[in-house]
């Protein structure tokens, strides 16, 4: 499903991604780990196409389909969904509105029919319920004044609305309680199937016990330092990153 | 940040005004300059009474000395080069269509002007709860469901239709609010004011529609001087709402409005405005000077006036729609959103006067510039020795769209009872990539996002509109924020 091959990325003219490869496909999840600072939100957001992350070498297929090519709200729409690590308020914006305009939009680019905010209404109350998120909050500004779980809680909202194919989620469980952790992880697990792709970057080994993982990768500097399964992740928790790259001599 | 910034600047600039075509009618019209006749010939042409006359002759004179002074109000955040008074043709009015009683009668091409502006007069008639005035140059073109309004004896006409059926009320309250000494620009519109809309509302009646009147220049070279009146009797509530378009034209066109509200004891009148004149070329060309006086008077005990504003247009706009505070536990309240990019200029805000105990009053102001846009929000709160216990509560926040423009906020505040309680917040914000790009990630396109978010940040003062006009007011900001495809 996702191709990506040895991506380069700089931000502000500094090298952060220095050669990504991995590839992802349909079905399967990927664990990304690594240091604070080894350039883990910065591949999430090359791919998603965020401004001012400017790539300059590799190449990244979606499908296929050159990725880098596309303006965000097309790879948005042609099912890349990114859980922000940190999601951003827009005050004023009531949450359902919002997101009902890019539900649309996507059905839109698709041929679909557009839902009216009757039908929507009834769909996001459905979605909220299965991941115990209070209505209310669907009725206030975009993360405006959200805790910190609530904000994630509202990403996993989002995803579950868009029903994307590939889910990029950075650090969906930082902050989290130990409830809303099994929680949202059971409700991403739920919506997992043999048609899409996760890709869950990570600090901790607790969420990957929801979510099995069919691969880990440890990134470092801005390059993939080691794949692995799921005893890669375990090695992690357990030895550090400084000693597990020494043990891999590299 | 800078680049996809210069993006949504320039999209900004490049925007076009769609209201921007003119209409093919007969006008009649007199030539350009201002006299004594013109004056003369305006109020015969309206056949008004000797004391009408009498009163637009005195402000004719007042304006005279004003203009010998070169007392042209300076004070403004606002530059232009000075206003030719001789060079504006003081009245221009389709022929043949001074008063008129059915839809049938009007031009066909007025009426198809007023529906490519999407205000369809037959449709408002037969439909909603809105009643239509339509102001196309100088005369008021239409009044629609005036037997609904009857019914409840409202009185809903032109200013010249009532200083005929209705000279009474007209006398007693016309200049009462807004005299024509108060400035410069209140003179020269007491002396030659062609037309406007009246109201009045008896009684304890809760006015049943939505009172609209809509403003259209047409005419070339032509000035527009509304006078509008507006007067809620005891017990009474009237919602009115004023629209405003200009074709484009290279020279600038001076719109120098008068409205006054009065609300006796316990009424409500909430005045909204949604104004989009032509506002001028990329390069600052042309557009309209959007020079008004708005005053509503809460003369009663408990009586409430609201105004809501929403500025798009015109080249420089110059308001300060306000409310005397006359009446013991009265209430006036200003909400505004004024959208300058281009090279438009806005200096708006309001005038809160507390004269009557336990007097309150609210201001929520939300300015947006883009591109060299020009932006000041002034306001005033002036608490009265006699005041006891006056409330005010103030907030004005600016969102900035580019490094070009710019956005001043001057608050004035003058307490002289110590009970007062006055309160002011303000902010300043940018439209930040984080936020555009977020929205991207949900299937928005740049455009979209830049509108989701504009509106979020106007919503406060959008919602106070009667619903038909958010959506309107909504659909008016995106036209306006919009890029041609960028
Ligand atoms: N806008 C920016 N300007 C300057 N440097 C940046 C910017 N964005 C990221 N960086 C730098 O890029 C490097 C990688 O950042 P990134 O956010 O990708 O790390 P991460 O692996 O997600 O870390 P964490 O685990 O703390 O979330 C960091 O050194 C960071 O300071
Ligand atoms: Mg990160």
């Amino acid at each position: 499903m996702l191709e990506v091959r040895g991506l380069r990325a700089e931000v502000n003219g500094v090298e952060i991604l220095k050669g990504v490869d991995l590839s992802v496909g349909a079905g399967e999840t990927h664990a990304i780990m690594g240091p604070n600072g080894s350039g883990k939100s910065t591949l999430a957001f090359a791919l998603a196409g965020r401004p001012g992350y400017e790539v300059t070498g590799g190449e990244a297929l979606f499908d296929g389909e050159d990725l880098l090519a596309l303006p965000p709200e097309e790879r948005a729409r042609k099912g890349l969904f990114l859980s922000f690590q940190h999601p951003v308020e827009i005050p004023g914006v009531r949450m359902d509105r919002f997101l009902r305009a890019g539900y649309n939009e996507t059905r839109k680019s698709k041929g679909e029919a557009e839902l009216d905010p009757l039908q929507f209404d009834r769909l996001i109350r459905g979605k909220a319920k299965s991941f115990r998120m209070d209505p209310a909050l669907i009725k206030r500004s975009v993360n405006e004044g959200f805790s910190g779980g609530e904000k994630k809680r509202n990403e996993a909202l989002q995803m579950a609305a868009l029903e994307p194919r590939l889910r990029i989620l950075d650090e969906i469980d930082s902050g989290l309680d130990v409830d809303a952790l099994r929680e949202i992880a059971e409700g991403v697990a739920e919506m997992s199937g043999p048609d899409t792709a996760t890709i869950l970057v990570t600090h901790y080994e607790r969420i990957l016990a929801y979510l099995e993982p069919t691969h880990v990768h440890v990134l470092m500097d801005g390059r993939v330092a080691r794949s692995g399964g799921r005893e890669l992740a375990r090695e992690v928790e357990e030895r550090g990153y400084d000693r597990l790259t020494a043990g891999a001599g590299v | 940040m800078t680049t996809a910034t210069n993006r949504a600047v320039r999209e900004l600039a490049e925007q076009s005004y769609q209201y921007g075509w003119t209409t093919d009618v007969e006008e009649e019209s007199v030539p350009p300059g201002l006299n004594e006749d013109i004056v003369r010939w305006i109020s015969a042409r309206k056949g008004e009474p000797e004391w009408l006359l009498e009163w637009r002759l005195r402000a004719f004179r007042h304006f005279m000395t004003l203009l010998d002074d070169a007392r042209l109000p300076a004070w403004a955040n606002v530059s232009h080069p000075p206003v030719d008074f001789q060079a504006i043709r003081y009245y221009a009015a389709p022929k043949a269509a001074a008063e008129l009683s059915s839809l049938d009668e009007v031009d066909s091409e007025i009426l198809r002007t007023y529906e490519k502006l999407g205000i369809p007069l037959e449709e408002q008639k037969r439909l909603s709860g809105v009643a239509v005035d339509a102001i196309f140059d100088s005369v008021s073109v239409m009044t629609t469901a005036k037997e609904t309004l009857a019914k409840y004896g409202v009185i809903f006409s032109s200013v010249s239709a009532a200083v005929q059926e209705h000279p009474d009320l007209v006398r007693k309250y016309l200049g009462s609010v807004v005299p024509y000494s108060d400035n410069f620009y209140a003179a020269l519109n007491a002396a030659v004011f062609s037309d406007g809309s009246f109201v009045y509302i008896p009684p304890g009646v809760r006015c049943p529609l939505e009172l609209s009147t809509y403003f259209r220049i047409n005419a070339q070279e032509s000035g527009q001087f509304e006078r509008t009146l507006i007067i809620a009797d005891k017990g009474a509530y009237a919602s009115y709402l004023e629209g405003c378009s200009a074709p484009m034209r290279d020279e600038n066109q001076l719109h120098a409005a008068v409205v006054e509200l009065v609300a006796l004891d316990d009424a409500e009148i909430k005045y909204a405005t949604i104004q989009n004149w032509y506002p001028g070329d990329e390069n600052g060309k042309g557009g309209i000077y959007n020079f008004v006086t708005k005053r509503g008077k809460c003369a009663g005990a408990r009586s409430r006036i609201s105004w809501t504003q929403v500025e798009t247009g015109s080249a420089i706009t110059w308001k300060y729609p306000s409310v005397i505070l006359q009446g013991d536990g009265s209430t006036g309240e200003f909400y505004s959103v004024a959208l300058t990019k281009g090279r438009q200029q806005a200096d708006t805000g309001t005038k809160m006067t507390h004269i009557g105990k336990n007097t309150s009053s609210r201001i929520i102001s939300k300015g947006i510039s883009a591109g060299r846009g020009n932006n000041t929000y002034r306001g005033l709160v002036k608490v009265l020795p006699n005041a006891e216990n006056a409330v005010n509560y103030t907030q004005c926040d600016s969102l900035l769209i580019g490094d070009q423009c710019g956005a001043h906020t001057v608050p004035y505040i003058e307490a002289q009872n110590r009970s007062a309680s006055v309160e002011h917040e303000a902010s300043t914000t940018r439209v930040s990539e984080d936020q555009i790009f977020y929205c991207q990630q949900r299937g928005l396109t740049r455009e979209a996002a830049q509108s989701v978010i504009v509106n979020g940040f106007v919503r406060e003062v959008v919602k106070r509109l009667p619903l038909e006009f958010s959506v309107e007011a909504d659909r008016l900001l995106e036209v306006n924020l919009e890029g041609t495809v960028g």
